[in-house]
């Protein structure tokens, strides 16, 4: 199963702003190991036309990203607005 | 109008501040229970356990009425190699009976119903908000600011129960950005299957349930464990490991949960169960040297956000709840002497250091980093323990004397006499 399928299967109440931003994205191309791509559990960065693009939507906000980035600290990282986010089912 | 000043403002309704919430209502303070949630439970994950004697002293007789899924009456340790395994459990009916010891839960539900008590206590409950910080009076906290408008609330502590990443503590100045290493990142996901065909592939019965630890080659060589515990009618099933070695060993949660699902050990267990939901959260696993200061004027610290957890033994809601219980016996000795500050809040601190929170995360304080710089236990132990058991296991005309020999040998090839006598040693005062 792959990971679009299993967030597929994940309730979220999103939000129409996102609430984690890169703060410059130009820093994000002076960064050589772009952890961020292969850690966030939800794949929510990507590289386009070599350039770290965010998501929010399927975020599982779980804090990740904001540790990682320690190298460039590139990362504004809050919650959703209350009530906003994913929302487990199981849990 | 004068601002209203509440006894007591709890941020976050998981297992620590729900705890708090209801033994300060229980005890007649006037108690509000913040969660940014649409429903308490809702952004809470974990393994998950919750252990019965802890519990209790919060809410005796929980048992009867809480959503609980099965009572642990087995624990196993698995060693894997790519594909084999080394099993080792411990099993007894009796923790299926009174006063049992550990039950698996899902947090969405369970969460829930530990809130519904604490608003039948009179706690007041407001969820779908956010805290956005703390207010000060000079250097003591006052009260907090929320995301809703004119979202200023009063009181004479304010509790920060509101999880590992504790954006709230952080803001209060209590600890800085979490480190890398000090935090696990792990993936779960809940898949469904009948209760008859769990109980039969798990060799359970009725009520009865088992986790599964498992360590060796399906981490590659990062810190961390892959586990199985069984619900009532569906499998939590997943791995974790330090976010460190997530960077370092560049790998992604993603593609290790799936690896691990088609484990040969794993796969059979999971035959015919659907995913029902995936989830990630992180868990922190810090240790003792990693706490950050858990009191200020006003201010107490408790659950995931103080990074009380102890991961070795996979306990986190336990010190959550008890933690809880020791913040709200803070709070009512406080309210007696009406004094909130800093000196008669350590109160809180000196009950934790005095119990088994404190006790334990002291003594396994140099575990995690020991186990950082002897990954050795994670690939090659699990490697040449499987590779013993292989020789002795496989019967094909090789006098046993021989076979003794081959494994001796082999280990020695694999680790030298030294090292091993080092590892041993170097493991024991690790654990001590």
């Amino acid at each position: 199963m792959n990971l679009e399928d299993k967030l597929f299967l994940d309730r979220y109440i999103v939000d129409d702003e996102a609430h984690i931003k890169i703060i410059d994205p130009g820093l994000c191309a002076l960064c050589d190991r772009k952890q961020c791509l292969y850690t966030c559990p939800a794949q929510c960065y990507k590289l386009e036309e070599k350039k770290v693009v965010f998501s929010y939507e399927g975020c599982l906000e779980c804090g990740t990203c904001r540790i990682i980035c320690d190298e460039k600290k590139n990362i504004e990282w809050n919650y959703p607005r209350g009530g906003f986010g994913i929302s487990y089912k199981y849990g | 109008m004068k601002n209203k000043i509440f006894d007591a403002i709890i941020v976050g309704a998981g297992p620590a501040g729900a705890s708090a919430a209801y033994l300060l209502a229980k005890a007649g303070l006037e108690v509000v229970l913040i969660e940014r949630g649409e429903a308490a439970g809702s952004k809470n994950v974990m393994g998950g356990q919750i252990y019965s004697i802890p519990t209790s002293q919060i809410i005796p007789g929980f048992e009867k009425e809480a959503p609980l899924e099965r009572c642990v009456t087995e624990k196993r340790l698995w060693i894997l190699t790519k594909d084999s395994k080394i099993s080792m459990s411990y099993k007894n009916p009796e923790f299926s009976k009174p006063p049992y010891n550990a039950f698996t839960v899902l947090r969405a539900k369970f969460d829930k119903w530990f809130v519904s008590k604490a608003k039948e206590a009179g706690v007041l409950y407001i969820p779908e908000t956010l805290v956005e910080g703390v207010i000060r009076d000079g250097e003591k906290v006052i009260g907090v600011q929320t995301g809703r408008q004119q979202g200023q609330l009063f009181a004479n502590v304010v509790v920060a129960a509101d999880g590992v990443n504790s954006l709230l503590a952080k803001n209060a100045g209590l600890h800085s950005e979490i480190k890398p290493e000090n935090v696990a990142l792990a993936v779960k996901e809940i898949i469904d299957m009948p209760s008859n065909v769990i109980e039969q592939s798990f060799q359970l019965e009725g009520n009865q349930g088992l986790t599964i630890e498992m360590v060796g080659e399906l981490t590659k060589g990062m810190l961390g464990t892959g586990f199985i515990y069984t619900n009532k009618n569906t499998l939590s099933v997943g791995v974790g490991c330090i976010l460190s070695d997530w960077v370092k060993f560049e790998m992604s949660p993603y593609d290790l949960i799936e690896e691990m699902k088609s484990h040969p050990a794993v796969r059979p267990l999971l035959r015919g169960g659907q995913t029902r939901e995936y989830m990630a959260h992180l868990i922190p696993e810090g240790g003792y040297n990693a706490i950050p200061r858990l009191y200020d004027h006003g201010l107490l610290v408790i659950g995931d956000a103080g990074m009380l957890v102890n991961g070795l033994h996979q306990e986190g809601s336990n010190l959550a709840m008890t933690s809880g219980k020791f913040a709200a016996e803070t709070i009512i000795e406080a309210k007696k002497k009406d004094d909130f500050s800093r000196k008669t809040l350590s109160l809180y601190k000196k009950k934790l250091d005095r119990s088994f929170v404190m006790k334990d995360l002291k003594k396994y304080r140099n575990t995690y980093p020991y186990l950082e710089n002897h990954k050795v236990l994670f690939t090659l132990y699990p490697q040449i323990m499987n590779d013993a058991a292989r020789e002795f296991v496989r019967v094909d005309g090789t006098p046993k004397k021989t076979k003794q020999w081959n494994i001796i040998k082999n280990t020695l090839a694999k680790r030298n006499l030294w090292n091993l006598i080092k590892d041993g040693f170097s493991l024991w005062r690790a654990f001590k």
